[in-house]
């Protein structure tokens, strides 16, 4: 599968601040990718590096096959910043008129249309971004990273002002995406989130890559658990294939079994062993 | 349509459409009703006092020095909406976070500066431009004068504007908004300061104020083109009418040689390499 985005042994160094320390990752074309790590983990730096914003001291990213902060590069991306701001006199449809034009595609209404329609904002297509809620600014915000038909979207914190509603939709377009072949990068702090729509995720604690798989794959079994008569009975050891041995013994045994629950750690619990403890 | 003609055009929506555009809107207003007053008043004023042989030099006199003080004014005004429409262009607008989805997009860095510049130029030119053929209109229907050249010392004041709009980019890719409003009030400061100290030396026949002077003319020609321009009001001027008119404004106004002019195209270009190089380096 076509690689949407390649980091490879990134670094980045602030003076005596090693921001990143030889990071590497890769985001397929239609893959959702899912950025995790405390405050000061790199994960913005590291966006930021793919959009061009920020130069790398050491090792490089390439965009659909381009150097980041190439015009082709930059051609490929959408790009949502974790603290954006739109100039508060302008309309929804204006910011997105002067982002299709800086795009190269042209100020065409109907794809404005379009895309507002998809952030829920159609009705506010005229609407000074001053005059918007936070969140409404955050579905602009998404919007506007759509404009120009990206391969690749950097998402930071892309819900972080959205309420419940709006988190589903933004789910749903997320998937929408994923079927459409686009690759996305998601940037977030809200475990669940990521946890129900990335494929993979990666978390980074103090620049470096410190776990990496599919949600399935980074946690671990923690035992069974079977509702009875008496109340619920614990298999610490038990693994998934253990689990109709155990309901056959209890039936045997002359209890009646009411539910079984296989239990593995969550993400939040990969999460914080990895990024280091409570800290993160 | 092109991503420079896109970013100049959102640049001048947004000089129209901030409140800032109003304040100086407000501002110009006042400026040229109180202008138009005071002219008004100036030339009844003296020509009550004139009999008929002085009235042409009386004109020429009270005309060209009014006019002279509405340069200084446009100058100044005009400073202040290059400064307002500048000041925060990169790391101003990088902080708020308003730059980064623009610069994202498919257009260069350099580029972006550029449009951001000639959006920034165009609105100074406009308002500039207004306002003193706004004066010398007003100096015209008030008292009947008009300056020996109009056209020339009207660009470059504009062009002394545009420069200063040039340096308030320059600083916004380093400093922060507010620090960055401060160092270009105070290089515009600096230049009428050093502008000045020149035509004192020029009076006391100092060659070290003349030197400072024209150091500084070099180092922040904007004044030099509002002497010169200032210069061309009354080129054509002589005899009792020119004696009195070197005693206001004009007292130090000097005529820019050729090489002054060479030396801001010069000046403009390693302004531009400067803004760009530094941020095309520059971490957002």
């Amino acid at each position: 599968m076509a690689l949407a985005l390649a980091a490879h042994g990134v670094e980045k160094r602030y003076g005596a601040v090693e921001a990143l320390r030889g990071v590497s990752l890769e985001v397929a074309a239609g893959e959702l990718v899912g950025l995790l790590g405390p405050n000061g983990a790199g994960k913005s730096t590291l966006v930021k590096i793919a959009c061009g914003l920020v130069h790398p001291s050491a090792g490089r990213v390439e965009v659909c096959g381009a150097p980041a902060g190439s015009p082709r590069a930059r051609r490929a991306l959408g790009y949502l910043a974790e603290l954006f701001r739109f100039p508060g006199w302008m309309t929804a449809d204006e910011v997105l008129t002067l982002h299709q034009r800086l795009a190269g595609k042209g100020a065409d209404a109907g794809t404005r249309k379009e895309l507002l329609e998809r952030v829920g904002l159609a009705e506010a297509r005229t609407r000074p971004v001053e005059e918007m809620s936070k969140g409404m600014q955050q579905r602009l915000g998404i919007a506007q990273a759509l404009v120009g038909s990206p391969r690749l979207l950097l998402l930071d914190e892309p819900t972080s002002a959205l309420d419940p509603a709006g988190r589903r939709d933004v789910r749903g377009l997320l998937d929408d995406l994923r079927r459409a072949g686009i690759g996305v990068l998601l940037n977030s702090h809200l475990l669940t989130e990521v946890e129900l729509v990335c494929d993979r995720v990666v978390i980074l604690s103090r620049g470096d890559v410190v776990a990496a798989g599919r949600p399935d794959e980074l946690s671990r079994p923690r035992g069974v658990e079977v509702d009875v008569d008496g109340g619920t009975r614990a298999y610490p050891a038990a693994t998934r294939d253990e689990v109709p041995a155990i309901v056959r013994d209890l039936v045997a045994a002359g209890e009646d079994v009411y539910g079984v629950r296989v239990l593995a750690t969550s993400l939040e619990e990969v999460y914080l062993e990895a990024a280091g403890g409570e800290d993160a | 349509m092109t991503a420079v003609t896109a970013v100049a055009l959102h640049t001048l929506q947004e000089a129209l459409r901030r409140r800032v555009f109003l304040v100086v809107l407000v501002l110009t207003v006042a400026f040229l009703g109180l202008f138009w007053l005071g002219v008004d008043r100036a030339f009844d004023e003296a020509l009550r006092f004139a009999d008929g042989s002085e009235l042409l030099e009386i004109e020429v006199a009270v005309g060209a020095t009014l006019l002279g003080l509405a340069m200084f004014a446009t100058l100044f005004l005009g400073t202040v909406l290059a400064i307002f429409l500048t000041l925060g262009a990169v790391r101003g607008d990088a902080e708020r976070g308003t730059l980064q989805p623009l610069v994202v997009r498919p257009i260069g860095r350099s580029t972006f500066l550029l449009a951001r510049f000639l959006g920034a130029a165009a609105v100074c030119t406009l308002y500039v431009v207004g306002v003193f053929t706004a004066a010398a209109g007003i100096v015209r229907t008030a008292g009947g004068w008009w300056p020996d050249e109009f056209f020339a010392p009207t660009l470059e004041l504009a062009a002394a504007v545009v420069l200063l709009c040039a340096l308030s980019l320059l600083g916004s890719v380093f400093l922060s908004t507010t620090a960055n409003g401060i160092a270009v009030f105070m290089l515009f400061g600096a230049g009428l300061t050093g502008g000045l100290l020149g035509q004192i030396g020029e009076a006391m026949n100092s060659e070290t104020l003349i030197d400072v002077g024209r150091r500084t003319a070099y180092a922040l020609p904007f004044e030099a083109l509002y002497q010169d321009g200032l210069h061309r009001l009354t080129s054509e001027t002589f005899g009792a009418a020119a004696f009195v008119v070197r005693l206001g404004p004009f007292g130090g106004a000097e005529a820019a040689g050729g090489g002054l002019f060479a030396w801001i195209v010069v000046y403009v270009g390693l302004v531009a390499l400067a803004a760009g190089t530094a941020f095309a380096r520059r971490d957002l």
